[in-house]
């Protein structure tokens, strides 16, 4: 089955990307396909690099990273979503005249469409909130 | 895109307090795009959306309310209310924006987007969808 995922909530506060974490691990180890992670709302502060949990905490942000390095998945930040809140990569800086970028690795910036091609191209779309 | 699915975005919190209602309604706006089959739910504390004449000055957040009028352009011509949910909050329909769209199909006459639906028959709309977002 092509599943996508929404991640609405911000790390820590809520389990939402938590559960977003297990659900999506647990559908890639049972064979089945990931076609998008979108990230909304708070949901976008999963995509900073800057994050520094305690040491003997998970890292919510690197394990995002590390996911979709081992598994080529398309995690996609909303752009609209990511300027309110100071997610920013190279491009999204220099446009705003920003001092600095902190997207994590394996995250990109795009639109809502992207959500809506989620919802029409996968099976299932599942959305993690709170 | 060739395949049509059903989208309903269910709207479940108050338009200011948080910015689920602005956001989520920035989805809407962006998904009329893409000539889905979509519809709005609006329950719990989300019916609060759709009270006129709301007056946000004191607070410093921006009164969306007004692009609500614009859904019926965008062809987003359902807005499931929930009846319960208006009735907890004290709420009738003429406490809500008169929202409507022009029928297509009928000669373009203005009709009514708001539905009033009882919570059952809002839970087998629901069912009917492909995709459901919450906000």
């Amino acid at each position: 089955m092509i599943f996508s995922i929404m991640v609405s909530e911000g790390p820590y506060t809520h389990q939402a990307s938590d559960s977003a974490y297990q659900f999506t691990k647990a559908a890639l180890d049972a064979g089945h396909e990931i076609f998008r992670i979108f990230f909304y709302h708070d949901g976008v502060n999963n995509g900073t690099r800057m994050t520094t949990p305690p040491q003997d905490d998970r890292n919510i942000v690197d394990r995002w990273s590390e996911l979709a390095k081992a598994h080529d998945l398309d995690m996609v930040v909303c752009v609209a979503a990511a300027q309110r809140r100071g997610i920013v990569d190279v491009d999204e800086a220099k446009r705003h005249g920003k001092d600095g970028d902190n997207i994590a690795e394996g995250f990109r910036i795009s639109g809502l469409g992207q959500l809506i091609e989620a919802g029409v191209k996968s099976d299932r779309l599942m959305q993690f909130g709170d | 895109m060739s395949t049509v699915k059903k989208f309903m975005y269910v709207n479940r919190h108050a338009p200011y307090g948080s910015i689920y209602a602005l956001e989520g309604l920035e989805v809407v706006l962006i998904g009329a795009a893409f000539d889905q089959d979509c519809c709005m739910a609006f329950i719990d504390d989300g019916v609060f959306q759709l009270v006129k004449g709301q007056d946000s000055s004191a607070s410093g957040m921006k009164n969306f309310s007004p692009t609500y009028r614009a859904l019926g352009d965008y062809e987003v011509t359902r807005l499931y209310v929930e009846k319960e949910s208006l009735m907890e909050r004290g709420l009738t329909k003429s406490d809500l924006m008169e929202l409507t769209y022009e029928d297509e199909d009928d000669d373009w006459a203005e009709k009514p987007s708001i539905q009033i639906v009882e919570r059952s028959e809002l839970g087998r709309l629901m069912e009917e969808q492909d995709v459901l977002l919450n906000f």
